[in-house]
């Protein structure tokens, strides 16, 4: 069974997936952050993709984008790291990244790899609905992998209705009108955005990213949906740490506990 | 000649370029766009504002100008068509009067832009000041250390002007910076697009609003060559919304060559280009697919240009395809070159040229034509903004 169906089987709420980028800080870390972060207590890894221009990310992002690409990241070497994963690392493990790499390694290529290593999902944020329904569906649910769609406040019902539809795995709520980044607080708005997609009954469970930061950030997200998705803010961790086990694992704990 | 029908298919795809490759939080403003741009271009209340603007406004029709001393010197009939004489200078205000209406009819009430040399910028923040709508500018911090004077007349003109810090800090991370901002202000906020790229609608939006250019030129070389298609139409390419404009009307008359002129920067195979269609591959940057310059693991190269405007890693999906079926013609011209024949056109013509202009006229040297034949070039703009570097590069 897919991990990602796995864990939303077993656990209902406060879920907590960690976001890092491939190749940072250093280009041999990956292996030991995901080790980490499941020690530490996290749910989900998602693994970012470095990409040059990555439209959707803010600074923290964009910058460890950035170092990992000078680090001598690509997806090649990304695989290659990941071949053994499955030996150190049990919980489900996602790729996130922009269409363009993907599509230079070659789609086909690119899912049977993910397969091979144990990847369970994918988030392409620029990978339009249309397209991954013509082109690309049969193709992840060959390789079994759970494709994850983003919706911020704007996105209307009939638009979420329709992703979920053909969503399985999870939704991906984007917290507000905004790039990814660290903030401080949740607004009202976005509290009344969140009860207004949980009313909807939709047949996903839903995680809500960009803006999650700290125990209380997590705590008001796993509130109003089934747990949620840090990146920027264990980026920052990782970024000023000097001792990555040590950091992220008392990181991690902060956030849950 | 392979006869390809250039036309957008509704899902905005010319042939195998374009489309709308945009996280999930640009869809609602993509959508309403999309769902709109037609009907209101087609309204009555647009077309006679669009059409007031741009003749007591912007200055047209500009003219289109029988080059004598060229014409003699390269043995053709050549006629500029004088961009070069729009307010602010350059073909960029077609588009941007284009879209401000277009804006004030979706009732926003701010504007961002991305600018590259300049001249986008300036055209934004001129109707901005013009309607009265706040206006943020985001340019490559490298760009407006080249391009000082726009800066300041964005400056003038009430704009806010934002550096662009990452990557190359060129035309292209102003784009990326302009989308995010997007994605931060996603209802009040419209984002002019300054050439025929990113997400359906932009690249045939903007190419509506430049195809002007064409749509005139039709009529005064009726009226001077007794017939409405030239021979040859050459146009420079930065991302390719004065050559699309050019272009335009003639896409589908197989009898007009159409010319399209890259930045070769210092040699196409220097490591220092923007010449697209001889580096590129097909990939996805800013919304679209297209030709577009990459390493092997798919990562935006950065591309070099002596001018700020054609120094772009991809061009428009339209031109993807124009090169991809053969319809269009590719030539790249190196920095050099195109400074020469800028200076050319100063000494024999009196018109100093904007240097990404300049590429189109160095493309005289590089191909073929007859003596009889009647060859249109786009003069998209003057050089005003370029004397720096006119002055530093002092061959003349
Ligand atoms: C005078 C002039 N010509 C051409 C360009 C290139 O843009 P495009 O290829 O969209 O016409 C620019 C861009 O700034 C410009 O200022």
């Amino acid at each position: 069974m897919n991990r990602i169906d796995q864990l939303f089987q077993n656990k209902k709420k406060s879920i907590l997936s960690i976001y890092f980028t491939a190749g940072f800080p250093g280009l041999q870390d990956t292996l030991p952050i995901m080790e980490a972060i499941e020690a530490a207590g996290a749910d989900i890894i998602e693994i970012g993709v470095p990409y040059s221009d990555p439209i959707a990310d803010g600074p923290t992002i964009q910058e460890s984008n950035n170092q990992a690409l000078k680090n001598g990241m690509t997806l090649h070497l990304l695989f290659e790291q990941l071949q053994q994963m499955r030996e150190k690392v049990s919980i489900p493990v996602i790729l996130m990244g922009y269409l363009n790499p993907v599509v230079q390694y070659g789609m086909d290529a690119f899912c049977k790899k993910c397969k091979e290593v144990g990847v369970d999902g994918l988030i392409l944020p620029d990978l339009p609905m249309q397209q991954y329904l013509s082109e690309y569906k049969s193709l992840f649910d060959a390789h079994d992998l759970r494709n994850t769609f983003l919706i911020s406040p704007q996105t209307s019902e009939a638009r979420i209705r329709e992703i979920d539809q053909n969503t399985d795995g999870f939704i991906y709520m984007v917290s507000s009108a905004s790039i990814t980044g660290a903030r401080k607080s949740v607004s009202p708005e976005q509290i009344a955005y969140f009860e207004r997609v949980k009313a909807m009954g939709l047949k996903n469970p839903r995680l809500i990213g960009f803006g999650i930061s700290d125990s209380s950030s997590f705590q008001t997200a796993a509130a109003h949906a089934h747990g949620a998705i840090i990146g920027s803010a264990f980026i920052h961790v990782l970024r000023d740490s000097k001792d990555l086990k040590k950091d992220i694992y008392q990181y991690i704990q902060s956030v849950i506990s | 000649m392979d006869k390809a029908i250039i036309k957008v298919d509704e899902n905005g795809f010319y042939g195998q370029f374009g489309g709308a490759y945009i996280p999930e939080m640009l869809y609602p403003n993509i959508e309403e766009l999309r769902e709109n741009y037609e009907s209101i271009m087609a309204s009555g209340d647009f077309r006679e504002e669009f059409d007031r603007l741009l003749r007591d406004y912007v200055g047209r029709p500009t003219p289109l100008y029988f080059a004598n001393r060229l014409s003699e010197k390269y043995g053709a009939k050549i006629y500029l068509k004088r961009e070069d004489l729009c307010h602010t200078g350059a073909h960029k205000i077609n588009n941007t009067v284009g879209q401000i209406i277009l804006a004030r009819k979706l009732n926003k009430k701010r504007i961002i832009a991305e600018t590259g040399a300049g001249q986008h910028g300036v055209a934004t923040a001129t109707v901005c000041a013009l309607m009265g709508m706040e206006c943020t500018v985001y340019m490559g911090a490298v760009d407006m250390e080249r391009q000082k004077p726009n800066v300041e007349r964005m400056r003038i003109l009430g704009a806010n002007v934002v550096p662009a810090n990452s990557g190359s800090k060129t035309l292209k991370d102003a784009t990326n910076e302009a989308m995010r901002q997007w994605i931060n202000n996603p209802v009040d906020t419209h984002y002019i697009i300054g050439s025929v790229v990113g997400p359906h609608p932009y690249p045939e939006m903007v190419a509506r609003f430049q195809s002007v250019i064409s749509a005139e030129m039709k009529v005064q070389l009726m009226e001077k060559e007794g017939r409405e298609n030239p021979d040859l139409v050459i146009a420079c390419v930065g991302g390719g919304s004065n050559a699309a404009g050019a272009f335009y009307h003639y896409y589908n008359q197989a009898d007009v060559r159409l010319i399209a002129v890259e930045a070769a920067g210092l040699g196409v195979l220097s490591g220092k280009s923007a010449a697209t269609t001889v580096l590129g591959k097909p990939g996805i940057l800013h919304g679209s697919r297209t030709l577009l310059m990459q390493t092997a693991d798919g990562q935006v190269v950065e591309p070099h240009s002596i001018s700020a405007g054609l120094d772009y890693p991809g061009i428009g999906p339209v031109h993807a395809h124009l090169f991809d079926s053969g319809r269009g013609e590719f030539v790249a011209v190196e920095d050099e070159h195109a400074m020469q024949a800028g200076i050319e056109l100063s000494r024999l013509e009196g018109i100093i040229p904007a240097i990404e202009s300049a590429h189109a006229f160095h493309a005289l040297k590089q191909i073929k034509y007859r003596s009889s034949d009647v060859i249109v070039i786009n003069l998209s703009g003057r050089g005003d903004k370029d004397l720096e570097t006119y002055i530093k590069w002092g061959n003349y």
